[in-house]
């Protein structure tokens, strides 16, 4: 089965060929056909997995070439798929929670003019994430790399007859590929001082490497997760890809695209640790982002934003469980991040559906006994996120902080409790807002048909059931198939003052202290909070605007660059390089100005001068003989 | 008694002179084509000449081309000519400056 690996990125792929080529008449079989197709690379995931799991944990790598691509001297970049664990679990969520969006999608975006077209993005995209993440070199997966970042455009962008969706999408593209320059640097460098992009030759020589070197590449490759993983300080664009259809902010905007940072820095953890200083940067990017995220998302009154930030706070933690060496937590984390907060996107989604697309927390309202099970589906996607005990979010999320105590880091571990604390508080709050309390605007909500509702129930079981996969660092089973990729999980028995156990209690402490401060302000009923939010205008308007880092680029990158562009349109254009042009022309006129006055146009003007060339050439050769 | 091949030449050289001076001082279109043929045939002569003078068959056949020549330049011109005329009514060279700037 392992050699058929090939068909789990060429269904999706087929798929977005066949509905880009023929959407018309497959118009209304789009939906259907997408999700059949990103259904059966799952099912080939999943056969493949067996085969993998039929195999000592150390054959588990298999290197499954496709084609030779470009082969130039020494430089070859084949196309070839990598089978081990770490990539086989990321197909495996990207299939996965794909799949159930992709049929969710079938009803969501029923009646929409571009139909076919959206099935054929989001196949394309599946496409792409899964060469990103099967990729057995570096320049595969930047191939990857670049086509999930064209289809999030391309999907954000989807409805570019709204003036923000379409600007939208120019700014993820435009943000993202800031970090996705530095990373091809990062690659060019890695290919000349290792002469290869192999995975295996390329991680292989890390040990090897001048420390400087090491960092250089490390940096640079950590710049391009930044920019797709939306961290600071490139964590612009993903608020604002929340203007996209909400089924394609749960997929590529919080389950999978923006994730592809994290599957870098760990697939790339050799080069990370051969640096002194790059784990620690990843590790402070991580926390100061998740902190960061998390009091943005206190602000936010669109509950689509609440998420999206919430989502670059949990990439964050993912950044933080690599930057301490817990890889495979960190992988964890990131598989129930993409349940769980798919399944907040899908109930986000379902509201907007039920709602004709209004999202604004502060007037909805009491939508729980209208939609149950989207207010269910919301409520354990929101304690998963939350971590509280027993869910998938909080064995990852406690991994992730008992990572970092046991790694010695103790500031990084109480600023992730921050963060935690903060998680529960931003959720807990849109939760309230939204499906509890009373109607604050004359809605007449509806629950969703069954193919949303059926897609956000799975997730919804993901997401409880998801911790018996890694319910322990040490012993989970994600962590344990993860190891021969990742290295083993270490046992830090006493590292710190505090057991394992102890640890996990204050994160749940932690948790269920931050879900009731938010009951308290926003569920009690003992507190106003509307006479709260106007007492705190300034304090909340800073939150709700992230911070004003959207306004600081504003001022000092976009505007100067808008300057300096009409500047060149206007003058340098205009003046210079048109003026260069036309005064070479120009020049050129009065030249011939002088010359055409020989030309008096009498015949026999022309007949002498014809005449005296004829004599002079004679007395040439006479004189020359 | 064989005529010295000098004769021959200066008879060549005062037609040539005569077409010569006639393409440079007339205005008159036909003129001036009659000048140039009396030109070509100038030449000819001179061809012939020292082909006699050489025993030498070259020159007799270079004669030849420069007819034929003549011949098809003198279809074009002629034409080119009728067709202005028949415009102008007028077959002046110093008129025809169309193309001047």
């Amino acid at each position: 089965m392992t050699d058929l690996i090939w068909l789990v990125p060429a269904l999706p792929l087929a798929g977005a060929v066949a509905l880009l080529l023929a959407g018309k008449p497959l118009r209304r079989i789009a939906g259907g056909l997408a999700s059949l197709l990103v259904g059966a690379s799952f099912v080939v995931s999943v056969l493949v997995l067996i085969d993998l799991l039929g195999v000592g944990a150390e054959e588990r790598t298999v290197a499954v070439k496709i084609f030779d691509w470009i082969s130039v001297g020494s430089f070859e970049a084949p196309v070839e798929l990598r089978v081990d664990p770490l990539s086989m679990v990321m197909a495996l969520t990207v299939t996965g929670v794909g799949f159930l969006i992709h049929v969710y999608s079938i009803d969501y975006m029923h009646g929409d003019p571009r139909y076919s077209r959206y099935f054929a993005y989001l196949n394309l995209f599946v496409a792409a994430m899964l060469t990103l993440v099967l990729a057995n070199n570096l320049v595969l997966l930047y191939v990857g790399w670049e086509g999930v970042g064209l289809c999030s455009y391309l999907l954000i962008a989807f409805w570019f007859e709204r003036r923000a969706a379409a600007d939208a999408g120019k700014k993820a593209f435009i943000v993202t590929r800031i970090g996705d320059t530095a990373m091809l640097i990062g690659i060019f460098l890695a290919f000349s001082t290792t002469g290869s992009v192999r995975f295996d030759e390329v991680f292989g020589a890390a040990g090897g490497l001048a420390s400087g070197t090491a960092t250089a590449i490390a940096l640079l490759l950590f710049a391009g997760a930044v920019g797709k993983s939306a961290q600071l300080p490139l964590h612009v664009w993903l608020p604002d890809a929340m203007e996209g259809p909400t089924p394609v902010s749960a997929l590529i905007h919080a389950a999978t695209m923006v994730t592809a940072g994290v599957y870098l820095v760990v697939r790339a953890h050799a080069i990370f640790e051969a640096s002194e200083v790059a784990l620690g940067v990843v590790a402070v990017v991580g926390i100061v982002t998740a902190v960061y995220a998390g009091l943005s998302a206190i602000g936010q009154d669109d509950l689509k934003r609440v998420l999206a930030y919430s989502t670059i706070s949990q990439l964050g933690y993912m950044f933080l469980a690599a930057g301490v060496g817990a890889y495979a937590v960190a992988i964890f984390h990131l598989v129930a991040h993409a349940f769980f907060k798919a399944l907040l996107f899908l109930s986000a989604g379902s509201v907007m559906h039920a709602t004709d697309g209004v999202i604004d927390v502060t007037r909805l309202g009491g939508l729980r006994r209208r939609m149950p099970v989207t207010a269910a589906s919301f409520a354990v996607g929101g304690l998963a996120l939350a971590g509280i005990p027993l869910l998938v979010g909080f064995f990852s999320k406690d991994q992730i902080l008992a990572a970092a105590y046991e790694a010695g880091r103790t500031g990084l571990w109480i600023t992730g409790l921050v963060a935690a604390f903060i998680t529960a508080i931003y959720i807990t709050r849109a939760y309230l807002l939204t499906f509890e309390g009373e109607p604050r605007s004359e809605l007449h909500p509806h629950e969703s048909p069954a193919l949303m509702s059926v897609p956000m129930a799975v997730l919804g079981v993901g997401a409880v059931l998801g911790g018996l996969l890694g319910a322990s660092a040490q012993t989970g089973r994600v962590q344990r198939f993860l190891g021969p990729v990742v290295g083993e999980p270490e046992a830090h028995a006493a590292a710190g003052a505090l057991s394992e156990v102890g640890l996990s209690v204050i994160a749940s402490a932690v948790a269920v202290g931050g879900i009731a401060l938010a009951w308290a302000l926003y569920g009690s009923g003992r507190v106003d909070w509307q006479a709260l939010r106007a007492r705190f205008g300034g304090a909340r308007r800073a939150l709700s605007r992230g911070f004003y880092v959207d306004d600081a680029y504003g001022a000092l990158l976009v505007t100067p660059g808008k300057a300096a562009a009409s500047f060149s349109a206007s003058v340098l254009d205009t003046r210079v390089v048109d003026g260069a042009v036309n005064g070479i022309g120009r020049a050129f006129v009065r030249l011939a100005g002088v010359g055409r006055r020989l030309q008096t146009g009498l015949v026999r003007t022309y007949a002498l001068a014809f005449l005296l060339g004829a004599a002079a050439l004679v007395l040439v050769l006479v004189v020359r003989t | 008694m064989r005529t010295p091949i000098a004769f021959f030449l200066v008879v060549s050289a005062l037609l040539f002179t005569i077409g010569t001076v006639g393409v440079l001082v007339r205005r008159n279109a036909l003129v001036i084509f009659m000048s140039i043929e009396l030109q070509l045939n100038a030449v000819n002569l001179t061809l012939i000449a020292f082909s006699r003078q050489l025993g030498e068959v070259n020159g007799q056949v270079l004669a030849f081309f420069s007819m034929v020549v003549a011949a098809a330049e003198v279809v074009v011109g002629l034409a080119i000519i009728v067709a202005i005329f028949r415009r102008r009514v007028s077959a002046n060279v110093d008129d025809i400056n169309l193309l001047r700037w």
